[in-house]
């Protein structure tokens, strides 16, 4: 069990290191460092920046470097929790970064509170009888809430919730202090997703596990049913949809970009989305890296939950 | 998939697209290419009706796509308005003005909604399609390599797959879109990274349980080339769960590309699309009395995804019975 975690963090680490190079290729491009010129040379598009100046200000960022001299210069500054200026808002990236992740792990806090004991408990209701009345009922809703985008999920929930019946805010901006009725859309956006997503997974998984042998042989010896469902099917049933959660991280990570900007509420997503639309490049190199070290981090923390969970992969 | 179905896959994928990308190089010839496709829509759609019949998930499927299909290629002949050409400006559904019915109303800049939402269409599926056949492409060709050829081969496409995809999709379109400019090649581009990764490993599953199988055992000994072995005899033996991603994968890009044109990263303005719909209505009209002008695009759009997701689950449905 050890051995397979050390060897899954392994290749963690080789991923983070050989993303690392790829964004900092992408972020050296001419294209990208021309932007990053402008912006702070404060010309009023890449066209009017001359290649004399363009020069100098490399020569002066020390941007004339071999490639490899320059990487190893970010990696370090950035291990070292130094990621750069903010050029649209003139602070500390790592204070903005800070900023817009307590807000966005507020949201995401809220989801995954609300969206485990519901998503779980619907699911293995609906696998427990597969083609009863609640199984129907409850698979359809679940195929609707997955197919319609958060988009247009937000674009109902604004229209019904908001614009109808005058609930809620539209905006989620909170100029005025923090407020839960301004997070009530963002968070029922992404709730109404994750949970027939996680409620069909979790269906599915239980589904599995009702029609396995042991199942039957523990119903057939006459156990009772609600021990049968608690003490038995669960333990494997539940396996599956626990990985699930963890990369729901992942997922949620894209999400709240629509969401967030949809109801300019002031999180993670946001700030990235205005940071690649500004050419705030530092914000957007350093949310880039955030984004993907957690991403990476919650495939570890997935594949550590199934070998955790799982007996029989832990024993072989 | 035999070979009528995809003669007239071809006769309404490549007018269509040709339309949607070409239409002022085409000339006047734009305004008779749709032409055959209409009745191949027809024919397709009865065809499917047929042999899907003993699921009714998929039947209603492929009657939502089939009818946003039909609309895509008839909505140069059906009789609507010009959808970029301001009118009267906020205008109710139902509404009648200069003897124009404004059946689902007009938008804030005078524009009828009904026929924005049916030329927005046309723009979704040709680009959705074919960024998600791109990377199919790119994607399953990847994976018959790893998958069949293994060793190194193996090695460095899962490690490059696995690296792409440790982005969130959604940073990994905005930084794609922001590297590369914003326009639908890119989209393109942006879509076959996010999705060519997962459909690598797809693949590669399929092709590492059936290279052990008896036809392709057969095929090695009698020598021929392992181009031929993976096109010919592998691809289509494992086509059924690929024909079922697929679907669920056309879904996906649906969304990406309406989302992305809400970001204002997409598709550019001012042709219709029904993210730009969604996002000029969200900026503009943000009041009840208006929001038929989100709900219609919104709803639009849910309902093409949710058909490709029903043909998805009617399929695995069907595959699973057998």
């Amino acid at each position: 069990m050890g051995n397979l975690i050390v060897r899954r963090v392994t290749q963690m680490l080789l991923i983070m290191l050989t993303v690392s190079l790829l964004l900092f290729a992408i972020f050296d491009s001419d294209q990208f460092r021309e932007k990053a010129a402008v912006a702070e040379l404060g010309g009023f598009g890449v066209a009017t920046l001359s290649a004399d100046d363009y020069h100098e200000w490399l020569e002066k960022k020390g941007l004339n470097e071999p490639f490899l001299a320059r990487y190893g210069r970010w990696l370090e500054s950035v291990l070292h929790g130094d990621m750069g200026q903010s050029i649209e808002k003139d602070i500390a990236v790592s204070v903005l970064l800070k900023e817009s992740l307590t807000n966005t792990g507020i949201l995401a806090f809220f989801v995954f509170w609300i969206m485990i004991p519901v998503s779980l408990t619907l699911g293995v209701l609906a696998g427990m009888n597969t083609g009863s009345p609640l199984d129907r009922v409850i698979s359809i809703v679940a195929v609707l809430t997955t197919s319609i985008p958060q988009i247009a999920t937000a674009v109902l929930l604004t229209v019904i919730l908001a614009l109808g019946l005058g609930w809620v805010p539209t905006k989620s901006a909170m100029a005025d202090g923090w407020s839960f009725r301004g997070l009530v859309l963002p968070l029922l956006t992404l709730l109404l997703y994750d949970i027939g997503y996680l409620v069909r997974m979790t269906r599915a998984a239980m589904t599995e596990v009702m029609a396995s042998q042991y199942i039957r042989t523990a119903v057939l010896k006459g156990l009772p049913y609600r021990r049968v469902i608690l003490r038995h099917a669960l333990r494997n049933a539940l396996i599956v949809p626990v990985t699930l959660i963890f990369l729901e991280l992942n997922g949620l990570l894209s999400q709240v970009v629509v969401v967030e900007v949809f109801f300019q509420y002031a999180g993670f997503g946001r700030m990235l989305f205005d940071a690649a639309n500004f050419g705030d490049l530092q914000v957007l190199q350093a949310a880039t890296l955030v984004a993907v070290c957690v991403a990476v981090g919650s495939q570890l923390l997935s594949d550590a939950a199934y070998v955790f969970l799982n007996p029989r992969v832990r024993f072989t | 998939m035999n070979s009528r179905v995809v003669i007239l896959l071809a006769l309404i994928w490549f007018p269509l697209t040709a339309y949607v990308m070409f239409r002022s190089a085409l000339g006047a010839l734009a305004n008779y290419l749709l032409l055959p496709a209409i009745p191949s829509v027809i024919v397709l759609y009865v065809l499917a009706l047929r042999s899907w019949r003993e699921s009714w998930v998929a039947i209603v499927g492929v009657s939502l796509v089939s009818f946003w299909l039909l609309m895509a290629v008839a909505a140069p002949y059906l009789p609507l308005v010009d959808p970029n050409k301001p009118l009267v400006p906020f205008l109710a559904p139902g509404g009648v003005r200069h003897g124009i019915l404004f059946l689902l109303g007009s938008d804030m800049r005078g524009r009828d909604v009904l026929s924005r939402t049916v030329w927005g269409c046309q723009r979704v599926l040709v680009w959705g399609i074919t960024a998600t056949s791109v990377a199919y492409a790119v994607g399953a060709g990847c994976g018959l390599i790893a998958g069949y050829l293994g060793g190194w081969w193996d090695e460095f496409v899962s490690f490059a797959s696995n690296v792409l995809l440790s982005f969130p999709v959604m940073v990994l379109f905005i930084l794609v879109l922001n590297l590369l400019g914003q326009s639908g090649f890119n989209i393109i581009i942006a879509v076959t990274c996010s999705s060519a990764p997962v459909i690598m490993r797809i693949v590669r599953g399929l092709a590492l349980d059936a290279k052990s199988r008896d036809y392709i055992q057969a095929a090695q000994t009698r020598g021929e080339h392992p181009l031929w072995i993976m096109l010919v005899e592998l691809l289509p033996n494992v086509r059924g769960p690929i024909i079922v991603d697929a679907s669920l994968r056309l879904g996906y890009t649906t969304v990406a590309i309406t989302t992305l044109t809400f970001l204002g990263l997409g598709l550019q303005p001012p042709d219709p699309d029904w993210g730009l719909m969604i996002k000029e209505a969200a900026t503009a009209a943000l009041l009840w009395k208006y929001s038929y002008m989100m709900i219609v695009p919104a709803l639009s759009v849910s309902s093409l995804i949710l058909g490709f997701n029903l043909i998805a689950d009617g399929l695995r449905e069907m595959s699973l019975r057998d």
